[in-house]
């Protein structure tokens, strides 16, 4: 209890005195971390660039009005492409991220000492890597283009997809699983009757936010050549063709903004 | 002294909720406000410490007049008015002394409440009112560990911490079983008594009312429409306000009640500081 | 009986999810549709994935064992970059956002500085961290400070989003308490509102820590600083046992930062 009687007063103190000591050497340690960090990080810049960066954002600011509007028809081919590897990226992450997700749940794995922890280890590679890596990795392999992309997106987002799934499988009410189970179906009639009826609605949920996710992240996958409008916003940039990098980044909101509207408008019907 | 002008609300949806309402509240008077919901009882009061502000007509309180004062004078202004709220409005994550004192943020400067340095004086007053009302023990407990009844015994302290001239109830028993409304409502009345305080309290329950104020005023549609003693709730009155209802039942129980629970208050009046403490005692036991 | 004789040849179906059948049928047609036109208009070069299979494969076996030795002092150098941007970027970029996120809460913001501090959300959210670093590194020149810029900012826009709405979700019965004491508005902020949004701001500052970290593996593509750098050399030369290396020791940072945050996110509640 952080009273003390001192006295004839009664002294009330937040915390404890150990335990406040404790908090502010937390607040030293973290401050410390951060002024090391910041050390190293200013040692490897070279602080006349930063300095410049006014002058330098001014200069680009300048060189990118106005939008060069014409090259919008060169656009529209790759809008489609990237629409597509958000689309079929989300398709194939479904395919596969429902049996892992059903694998990985502590009352749904079949096993749960061999195939639950292969499950979560999928599901942790595929998250910690991001679709422009996996897209890296798929273009030194298959080559540029879209396929490479949709691949890219799909395997970043079955651990996404099986992750948020799986807690909801988790998350779940016994009690109607065990009515059904108790009506003596089947393992797959349990699945059908009593788990599947009860995560449809988290189900399109996950389904509507990773695809507005993908959507996001298409628009990148260019960079590293795995098709979609990124490759045009990569050749614009490296031929210093500024007024057309204007136009993509305008695209790319619209683009984003509309995606959100569609997946908010599809989300409000499910629920 | 509370004086309402020809107070106005209207809200932005084009509802008025308050119609030229005059009102005085004398000091140390225990005034209970009824009607039936949508009548315009919360934005009353809420229009007093301008939670809610008013869109015509003035309130003043001591002399002093609340409707237009800047931000700052406002701040200064809405510490001599406690208030108590519905469903307890305790900071749930934050201890009871905490809560207690942040009653008095309104005396304190803004670092020293961060660090909650608060003056000894005020950290005093606090373990004293908790005292009073039998938490005493529960200091460090966080709000959200606490029963109905508890929560709003913090929420009547953090309210007298402010050390105010009026009290602002709002549905005080609103969310207790009636055992427990009536603690509440006694204690309160008793603290009124304790300290001179005048206290405007909201409240649904009729008999409440009548037990424990010492005048009522009738809200219907944003206008009063009763303004008397306890006694004079009649059956046609509350007709008046509620609309038509069987009424008769209400009324002689609360009768009969009546005089039982006027010997208590006379009783609760009486109370010098050894009956205080026992009362404490009491209600610590029950919790 | 007559009802039950009735009720014997009467036929049941699973009601439509969709009960318009016009719509339900234009759905599933329009979805084929699609799924065909966008199948048939991949250009898919089969030559070339055919050739890769065996690079895959190298690529694949390059896991049993992974390289770690050959480039190591590398590897070191650039998972130390970028634990150090990942640091910096979420406490600065949670700092900028804690004014904007503010700004942006309906409920507490005027509308002028509400619709300010949405349009810079808004920005902020829409273009991927490797746009903005394209940028960044144009102004700040290549290193880990066109980094630690590019992920403050993608930061803000995450961390003051989720912020504002979390502040707009509040329960208004405790803020109006705490004003009715005639409290001022900082302390208003520091009683009612950081009580109630506290806890879960800080699982999400830890979560962003890990957004960062995995982030920062990803802006090094295009030059500014961190393991993607490595990386990405590491691809180039078809080095595959240190990309190999690389991506393993990613995975086990995130679990790493993710289990832990896990731990503290229990403890704060």
């Amino acid at each position: 209890m952080p009273v003390r009687d001192a006295g004839t007063a009664r002294v009330w103190q937040r915390r404890e005195r150990a335990q406040q000591l404790a908090i502010w050497a937390c607040y030293l340690l973290a401050g410390m971390t951060f002024v090391l960090c910041w050390n190293l990080v200013s040692e490897k810049t070279i602080w006349a660039f930063v300095w410049d960066a006014h002058n330098q954002a001014g200069d680009l600011a300048a060189r990118m009005v106005p939008p060069r509007w014409d090259y919008m028809e060169q656009l529209w081919w790759p809008i489609w492409d990237t629409l597509n590897i958000a689309t079929l990226g989300t398709f194939m992450a479904l395919v596969f991220a429902v049996p892992v997700a059903f694998f990985a749940a502590r009352n749904t794995t079949p096993s749960r000492f061999l195939l639950r922890p292969i499950a979560l280890f999928f599901i942790v590679s595929s998250r910690s890597i991001n679709s422009l890596i996996w897209a890296l990795m798929l273009v030194a392999n298959l080559g540029p283009g879209v396929l490479a992309g949709i691949i890219a997106i799909g395997l970043r987002s079955i651990g996404f997809c099986a992750k948020l799934l799986y807690e909801a499988i988790e998350e779940i009410d016994e009690g109607q699983v065990e009515a059904i189970r108790a009506t003596g179906a089947s393992g797959p009639q349990v699945l059908a009757y009593g788990v599947l009826p009860q995560i449809m609605p988290a189900f399109a949920g996950i389904t509507v936010f990773r695809w507005d996710i993908n959507i996001r992240e298409s628009t990148v996958l260019g960079l590293v050549g795995a098709g979609g409008i990124g490759l045009q916003l990569n050749a614009s940039i490296t031929n210093l063709a500024w007024t057309q990098v204007s136009l993509i980044l305008l695209v790319i909101i619209a683009t984003v903004v509309v995606s959100e509207w569609i997946s908010a408008k599809i989300r409000h019907a499910i629920i | 002294m509370l004086r309402l002008e020809k107070l106005e609300k209207r809200y932005r949806t084009g509802d008025l909720a308050l119609k030229s309402v005059d009102l005085e509240v004398p000091d140390g008077q225990i005034m209970a406000l009824i009607g039936p919901s949508g009548a315009g009882k919360s934005t009353l009061i809420r229009c007093i410490n301008r939670l809610v502000e008013p869109t015509g007509g003035k309130v003043s309180l001591s002399g002093l007049e609340l409707t237009g004062l800047g931000a700052g004078q406002l701040r200064r202004a809405r510490r001599r008015m406690g208030m108590i709220f519905q469903e307890y409005a305790l900071v749930e994550r934050l201890t009871v002394m905490e809560n207690v004192l942040s009653g008095r943020l309104g005396y304190v400067g803004f670092w020293r409440s961060y660090f909650r340095k608060f003056p000894q004086s005020d950290v005093d007053e606090a373990f004293r009112l908790l005292g009073r009302v039998g938490l005493d023990h529960m200091v460090d407990k966080r709000a959200d560990e606490l029963s109905g009844g508890q929560r709003q015994r913090v929420g009547i302290c953090r309210a007298l911490a402010q050390d105010p001239e009026l009290l602002l109830v709002d549905e005080p028993t609103a969310s207790l079983d009636p055992k427990t409304s009536r603690q509440i409502m006694r204690l309160v009345c008793e603290l009124c008594k304790e300290r001179g305080l005048s206290a405007i309290i909201n409240i649904h329950d009729v008999m409440l009312a009548q037990m424990f104020a010492e005048r009522i005023v009738g809200l219907k549609l944003g206008e009063i429409v009763y303004d008397g003693p306890p006694d004079g709730l009649t059956a046609d009155v509350l007709t008046e306000i509620y609309g038509e209802e069987d009424w008769e039942a209400t009324i002689r129980k609360v009768e009969d009640e009546g005089e039982e629970d006027g010997e208590a208050l006379d009783a609760a009046l009486k109370h010098d500081h050894q009956a205080a403490i026992l009362d404490r005692d009491r209600m610590a036991g029950n919790t | 009986m007559a009802d039950l004789a009735s009720a014997a040849g009467r036929r049941w179906h699973k009601p439509p999810l969709i009960k318009s059948p016009l719509l339900r049928w234009g759905l599933g047609l329009g979805v084929a549709l699609y799924l065909a036109f966008a199948f048939g208009t991949t250009e898919v070069n089969w030559e070339r994935v055919a050739d890769g299979i065996p690079r895959g494969v190298r690529f694949i076996s390059a896991f049993f064992p992974p390289d770690f030795v050959s480039r190591w002092d590398e590897i070191v150098d650039g998972i130390a970059e970028s634990l150090w941007m990942t640091v910096i970027s979420t406490v600065v970029g949670i700092a900028l956002s804690v004014p904007i996120g503010l700004g942006a809460a309906r409920n507490l913001a005027p509308r002028p500085v509400y619709y300010f501090c949405r349009g810079v959300l808004a920005v902020s959210r829409s273009f991927q961290e490797i746009i903005i670093a394209i940028f960044c590194v144009k102004l700040f020149g290549f290193g880990p400070f066109a980094g630690f810029v590019t992920l403050s900012f993608a930061t803000i826009g995450f961390y003051g989003k989720l912020l504002a709405e979390d502040i707009e979700d509040m329960d208004p019965a405790q803020a109006e308490a705490v004003r009715a004491t005639g409290a001022g508005w900082f302390q208003w902020l520091n009683y009612a509102v950081q009580p109630q949004v506290l806890p879960r701001m800080i699982g999400l500052g830890l979560y962003r820590l890990d957004i960062n970290f995995r982030e920062s593996a990803v802006v090094g593509i295009v030059g500014a600083g961190g393991i993607g750098a490595t990386l990405t050399t590491a691809f180039d030369r078809y080095e595959f046992g240190s990309a190999a290396a690389i991506l393993l020791i990613i995975i086990a940072i995130v679990m790493a930062v993710e289990y832990t945050s896990g731990y503290v996110r229990k403890w704060v509640q």
